[in-house]
């Protein structure tokens, strides 16, 4: 199957959807794929499965995306997984073409413009145990609480930094779990610091402090600037220890703390998504207070290459209001209306400043990962331990690709998305180099992992496009 | 700066690397001249294939020294590149390739490689993995496979103590030929007495610098690699036409190859692979182990490989310049461009090669040839 569209969105969370419902608005002919069954992202994750949905602010705002998406007129590929982008023709008439593979097998969609929205993925940095079964993300549980209401244990420690990790730990307590502990890396007056900011956007200081009230009126002890010492367990976890950590994330003498535990929730903030951009050349570079290495784009959110739109979290780390602001924007820049677009800037500028108030807390804290112990796994895919990176380093590997070849390091399914943002910051601090020059790893297909089997499809052996054969 | 090496080498790929080392080893000094990091390019990112069915004729019998040399490799390169020596079978589906398989085989084995014809149920006994489509295979007890992305890892070990002088991270960009050569960087020039040029497909603009116009032409090969799995196969599988090759790593991944082409060019590199082409490729490879169906794709990648007019290597001295030879455009070249850059590296030493180089005269236009 083929088919052509004015323009082709790549994930339907707040920015994504967002910026098809408002291009298709105007006549654009839109295709918006993502590989949930439904709009609404991260954020606001659709309920699967019968589950009611919590019924809160997050579920009716996903309701009301769902709802506008379905009567915009946008073709949707919903249940589809990216996992090649081309930019492809000549200089007269350059597309882009995304294969996405869905029940039906892999569809080909081009379009002479591409919007990636693809989101971030959760960070944890490494230690003792973290593979463990038992260990999961804070965004695991997320989905796990939001699309299914399902709590990933009977006992439970919540642990990391960020926004997430009262919203977990609250979600968890409502559900009837019992929260052991919260250990949040961050100090009580992080928080505080950040209070004014936070009170500018009164929905979420009451989502943020109702989340902490929550939590606290469980009666679940509150660990502030602690972080996971280790996990322990046979074949999973059953044991957990937390310890005082300092203002950057390093952990400091005194007192820890052990709990019997069946499941340990942690995250320690996000990193861009950005495989769709650096798989199309897109010049990056690395922003750390914004999960990482993000796209340089313009002030239509265009980036190196023409044409080729980057927004939400995927483009920087900014939360879901700046996603949909910047949805919105893409979108009218799409439907050939810049000064409507250009209208949105100063509501941009004002809610970015909020956002730059939260983003140390979601960013990656270098101390804490300087501290990861030299047996602890790194690389959980190829089970590569600190030990064999800094090894690899005193080999001669100076540069991130080269790593990768000398320790295996980033090669497993999950194709270094996970463990990249450690890695690299490993490299730049024992090489004594600025992070952004330790390079990137080389973007490439297929973005997700896909089934051989489902890939190929149906085929006759008479029909495979064989070359001819190479000279003798 | 007031250094002159007996011998610079600029690339470090398998043809370069090997070089400086045999060349150091024979009692050169030498400086190795590498924009990236070592075997980062071709000599890094190929199926690691060492396989005769695969080879072109000419050079069947340099395939074989090569391959002898790779499963020796802990010996002489002092590392492992995790070379396995194994079963290879090169298959027919369909009457054509039956044909074409027929005449291949035999001309190779002509040529030297021990190639058997086999019906397709003896290739099961061989490769239990194979389905049962397989009308007529090509046996060869001599072929495996290396791990190509530690070559790099290797060859910096074994040049470091050789005491060869490891430029990487440095461009060259171009060369000034008053008294010596001397090789233009962004940092210090390199001045030496004797220059080899084995810049995988960029020896076209290299010897360009020297005023020698060789036409290479920049393949662009689509690679793709499994996550791991429990043993599917055990030997290295490919068909008659050679767009194919297949094998399973130790590890549990398997690498699927067979040169489709993707895009790219020498100044951007392997840039993007075409999906309908790795799907093809895909396909050519259920199609022969099928269990693969049931294995997820974890990466697909693209690296160029050099090609000259008329196929055949580009290795011996470089007309009109003294002391200055090329080294590339070995087609293949991962397999047996071991021995030949080694045999190049005799003839640098003053030695006579042990079997004839490919000088570059025959694909230079005439008046060069005069010159
Ligand atoms: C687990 C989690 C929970 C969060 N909870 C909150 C919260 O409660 N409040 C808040 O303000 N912010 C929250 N955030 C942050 C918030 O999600 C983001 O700021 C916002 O959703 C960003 O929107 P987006 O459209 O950029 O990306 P996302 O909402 O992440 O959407 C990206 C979409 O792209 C799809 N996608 C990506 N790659 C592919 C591919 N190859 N093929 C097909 N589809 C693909 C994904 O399936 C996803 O639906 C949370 C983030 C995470 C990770
Ligand atoms: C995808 C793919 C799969 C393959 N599969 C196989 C296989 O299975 N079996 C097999 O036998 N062969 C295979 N080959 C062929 C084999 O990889 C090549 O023939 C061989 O590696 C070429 O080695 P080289 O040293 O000539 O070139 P390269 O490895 O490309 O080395 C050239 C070096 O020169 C450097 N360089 C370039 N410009 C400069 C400059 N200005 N200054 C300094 N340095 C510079 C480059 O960075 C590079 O490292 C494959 C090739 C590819 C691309």
């Amino acid at each position: 199957m083929n088919r052509a569209f004015d323009a082709i969105v790549i994930g339907a969370g707040p920015a994504g959807a967002e910026a098809a419902v408002t291009a298709a608005a105007y006549g654009q002919n839109i295709a918006l794929i993502d590989e949930q069954p439904a709009a609404g992202g991260q954020v606001w994750r659709t309920p699967t499965g019968g589950f009611p949905g919590k019924g809160d602010g997050a579920a009716r705002a996903g309701d009301d995306l769902r709802r506008r998406v379905a009567a915009s007129g946008v073709k949707v590929f919903f249940g589809h997984r990216v996992w090649s982008v081309l930019h492809q023709g000549g200089e007269a008439g350059r597309v882009f073409r995304t294969d996405a593979l869905g029940p039906d097998g892999t569809v080909a969609l081009t379009a002479p413009a591409l919007v990636v929205a693809t989101g971030a993925h959760e960070r944890v940095t490494p230690f003792q145990g973290w593979t463990l079964p038992g260990v999961i993300g804070l965004a695991a549980a997320t989905i796990l609480l939001k699309s299914q209401g399902i709590a990933p244990g009977k006992r439970v420690v919540v642990a990391g930094c960020g926004p997430l990790l009262w919203a977990v730990a609250a979600g968890l307590a409502k559900t009837g779990v019992q929260v052991a502990a919260v250990a949040d890396l961050s100090r009580r007056d992080a928080w505080l610091k950040r209070l004014s900011a936070i009170l500018r956007r009164p929905s979420l200081a009451l989502d943020g402090a109702a989340w902490m009230a929550r939590t606290a009126f469980s009666g679940v002890p509150v660990y502030w600037g602690h972080g996971v010492r280790r996990a322990e367990g046979e074949g999973e976890v059953s044991r957990v220890t937390i310890g005082p950590v300092d203002t950057d994330g390093a952990p400091v003498a005194g007192r820890e703390h052990s709990f019997d535990i069946d499941t340990l929730v942690v995250g320690h903030g996000l990193t861009t998504a950005s495989e769709v951009t650096r798989l199309l050349r897109a010049r990056h570079h690395f922003d750390r207070r914004r999960g990482g290495w993000i796209p340089e784009v313009d002030g239509s959110f265009e980036a190196s290459v023409s044409l080729l739109y980057a927004i939400g979290d995927g483009a920087g780390v900014r939360g879901q209001r700046l996603a949909t602001l910047a949805g919105r924007h893409v979108g009218l820049t799409l439907a050939g209306r810049p000064a409507e677009a250009a209208a949105l800037n100063a509501t941009i500028a004002c809610e970015a400043r909020f956002s730059d108030a939260l983003a140390d807390l979601l960013a990656q804290r270098p101390a804490q990962v300087a501290a990861i112990a030299s047996d602890t796994i790194v690389c959980r895919c190829e089970d590569v331990t600190r030990r064999e990176i800094d090894e690899a380093i005193d080999a001669g590997a100076d540069e991130i690709n080269q790593l990768k070849h000398f320790t295996r390091c980033g090669m497993g399914p999950c194709q270094s998305r996970y463990c990249a943002d450690t890695v690299e910051e490993l490299m730049a601090r024992k090489l004594g180099k600025e992070r952004g020059l330790i390079g990137q790893w080389t973007g490439r297909p297929p973005l997700r992992p896909v089934m051989l089997g489902e890939l190929i499809g149906d085929f006759r052996y008479e029909d495979i496009p064989i070359p001819e054969p190479a000279p003798l | 700066m007031s250094r002159v090496f007996d011998l610079v080498v600029i690339g470090g790929g398998i043809h370069g690397c090997t070089a400086a080392l045999f060349a150091a080893r024979g009692g050169m000094s030498v400086a190795l001249i590498e924009r990236g990091a070592l075997c980062r390019e071709a000599s890094g990112v190929n199926a690691g294939t060492l396989t005769m069915q695969m080879t072109r004729l000419a050079l069947i019998p340099y395939a074989l020294k090569a391959h002898t040399m790779w499963a020796d490799a802990p010996r002489w390169l002092g590392h492992d590149v995790g070379v396995v020596v194994c079963d290879g079978l090169s298959l027919a589906f369909t009457e054509r390739e039956e044909e074409l398989l027929s005449v291949r085989a035999r001309k190779r084995r002509e040529a030297g490689a021990p190639i058997d014809l086999i019906s397709g149920a003896a290739a099961r006994r061989v490769e239990p993995g194979l389905g049962d489509n397989v009308r007529l295979a090509g046996h060869c007890k001599v072929d495996g496979y290396a791990n190509a992305y530690l070559t790099g890892l290797a060859y910096r070990a074994a040049l470091v103590s050789a005491g060869v002088t490891l430029l990487e991270h440095t461009e060259a960009m171009g060369i000034d030929q008053s008294g010596g050569y001397t090789i233009v960087t962004q940092g210090q020039p390199v001045r030496c007495k004797r220059l080899l040029i084995a810049g995988g497909v960029w020896i076209e603009p290299m010897l360009a610098w020297l005023g020698v116009h060789l036409p290479i032409k920049v393949l662009v090969n689509q690679l793709a690699v499994t996550e791991r799995q429990s043993p599917v196969m055990r030997t290295v599988v490919g068909i008659a036409s050679g767009l194919l090759s297949l094998k399973q790593y130790p590890h549990g991944t398997t690498v699927i190859g067979g040169g489709w082409q993707g895009v790219g060019d020498r100044e951007n590199g392997g840039v993007a692979l075409l999906p309908d082409r790795l799907i093809g490729n895909i396909r050519l490879a259920c199609h022969a182990i099928p269990a693969l169906k049931e294995t997820r794709l974890a990466r697909a990648w693209a690296g160029l490989e050099a090609e000259t007019a008329d196929a055949l290597p580009a290795v011996g001295p470089i007309p009109g310049h003294p002391d200055a030879y090329v080294c590339g455009s070995v087609h293949s070249g991962y397999t047996s461009g071991i021995y030949i850059a080694k045999l190049l590296a005799d003839r640098i030493l003053g030695r006579e090669p042990a079997m004839p180089l490919f000088p570059i005269d025959r694909l230079l236009p005439q008046p060069a040839r005069a010159a």
